[in-house]
């Protein structure tokens, strides 16, 4: 067969036996691989300052938080929903679990990616925007609409939060009704928001007290900016130079200007 | 009529739906060559799963034409072998020497379907596996690919011309030359003469 072969019988026999070097993959590798192009989703727990919750990812990220709790409830669910194969595995991943960690503690960011496939575009607008709401304060549903430019979508903004896949990592627990009250929650209903909130630095009651005393905005009267009560800045007035107001245009008739951070004019006109 | 023609056509027109089927057809191919080629098992399996996840990202981008155009067994070869060759440069790199004795074991205790031999010819044979597997590795990078795939996944000269990029008068060099260094290596072990082992 080549110039260097001395034994013809030898060459057909190395020939034969090099198929049997063929081997079989590991079981391990399809599974992995499906999850890694995002065909699968692997699902493990994570403890959390709010309790064991669920995390589900694929190789292009999260694709569901949920509440710890019966594994057969959170497959069906999930397949149900998401309409791929989920498969428990012992932890999440150590980057993802450390970015996720990061994100409760009030991070904004720290960068998750997020598999939001077969979503649509609204929906994860404001699921976008639920995001920039820091740690600790809350904004109205139509505050949201208005921000992403469709202020009569209030009550689509809210069904879009309620299908929020990613909920804790995608904060939609800090968008609250309009009128002040803490409203709905997809995981685990208005207790656990209040206790979410509450963990993270809000009193739900002393809200809902204000929003029911008719507060609906807290200006400053040394720099006479007016801000949604639980902005940052709205909190570092001292009780002595606090002005409620109950509405902007009395703001504004006081002189005061819109704090540029919580944007207190966004879906003022649904909230008034 | 060759399996993989209908496969592509499924691919085509549902990605997401045929991509399991192109896995499981694959990975025992693919595997085979990515060990062969690195020795270690679990370099082989990233590197395998690394590739099926640029193949499906590659197939994401094509429009229908171009994947019913794909000949699937040289494009993963291609795919696997690239990845293959750069994880061999990083590793080298960065790793001593290989053992070639030691890393190859993990792949010989795989190899070979229990098909009822007696023990002492399934022995004889996995140190046949074991001599070849360990030869092959000693091969330069270029007749080594073109080994393996010409002759344990069994693609054609044209084929294997193909995924390696080269002309096929290339390949033919490097498949003979390769396979005459494996036969010195084979020969120079008397345990393991290729005359009395590979002829019974």
């Amino acid at each position: 067969m080549t110039a260097r072969s001395a034994n013809p019988v030898a060459d057909v026999a190395l020939e034969a036996a090099l198929p049997r070097l063929a081997v079989q993959a590991p079981a391990t590798l399809a599974p992995a691989t499906l999850v890694a192009v995002g065909l699968a989703d692997r699902y493990a727990e994570l403890p959390s300052p709010l309790g064991s919750i669920v995390v589900a990812w694929n190789g292009r990220g999260i694709s569901w938080v949920d509440r710890a709790g019966d594994r057969d409830a959170f497959e069906r669910r999930f397949v149900e929903r998401v309409r791929r194969p989920l498969h428990h595995a012992d932890a999440v991943p150590a980057d993802l679990a450390r970015a996720v960690e990061a994100r409760l503690a009030g991070d904004r960011r720290v960068r998750i990616p997020l598999d939001l496939r077969g979503r649509t575009e609204f929906e994860v607008v404001v699921w976008m925007k639920a995001l920039e709401i820091p740690r600790g304060e809350v904004r109205p549903y139509g505050w949201v609409a208005a921000e992403i430019g469709r202020p009569k979508a209030v009550r689509a903004v809210g069904t879009a939060l309620a299908h929020n896949p990613v909920p804790l990592v995608v904060p939609c627990h800090r968008v609250v009704r309009s009128d002040g009250s803490i409203g709905q929650y997809s995981l685990g209903g208005p207790a656990a928001k209040r206790a979410i909130l509450a963990a993270e630095g809000l009193d739900p009651d002393e809200l809902e007290a204000g929003a029911r005393a008719g507060l609906r905005y807290i200006g400053s009267d040394t720099t006479h900016i007016v801000c949604l009560p639980t902005c940052r800045n709205a909190k570092r007035i001292t009780s002595r130079h606090r002005v409620p107001f109950r509405s902007l245009p009395a703001a504004y008739a006081a002189g005061y200007r819109a704090c540029r951070e919580c944007r207190p004019a966004s879906g003022a006109a649904r909230a008034a | 009529m060759d399996p993989d023609l209908a496969l592509v056509a499924r691919l085509a027109v549902d990605l997401d739906g045929a991509f399991g089927t192109l896995v499981r057809t694959h990975q025992d191919r693919l595997h085979t060559i990515a060990l062969r080629f690195l020795g270690e098992p679990r370099d082989a399996e990233e590197v395998v799963q690394d590739a099926f996840v640029r193949a499906y990202r590659a197939m994401a981008g094509y429009d229908a034409e171009r994947i019913r155009d794909l000949r699937l067994r040289p494009w993963l070869a291609a795919i696997v072998l690239n990845l293959a060759r750069n994880r061999r440069r990083r590793l080298d790199e960065r790793r001593p020497p290989l053992q070639l004795e030691s890393i190859v074991d993990a792949g010989a205790e795989l190899a070979g379907p229990d098909d009822g031999a007696k023990l002492y010819e399934r022995a004889a044979r996995q140190e046949t596996i074991r001599a070849l597997a360990v030869a092959l590795l000693g091969l330069p990078p270029g007749p080594r690919a073109a080994v393996i795939l010409r002759h344990i996944d069994g693609l054609s000269v044209a084929e294997v011309a193909v995924a390696l990029n080269r002309p096929e008068g290339t390949i033919k060099a490097h498949v003979s030359r390769g396979l005459a260094q494996l036969r010195i290596h084979l020969a120079n072990d008397p345990d393991l003469a290729p005359q009395r082992e590979m002829t019974a």
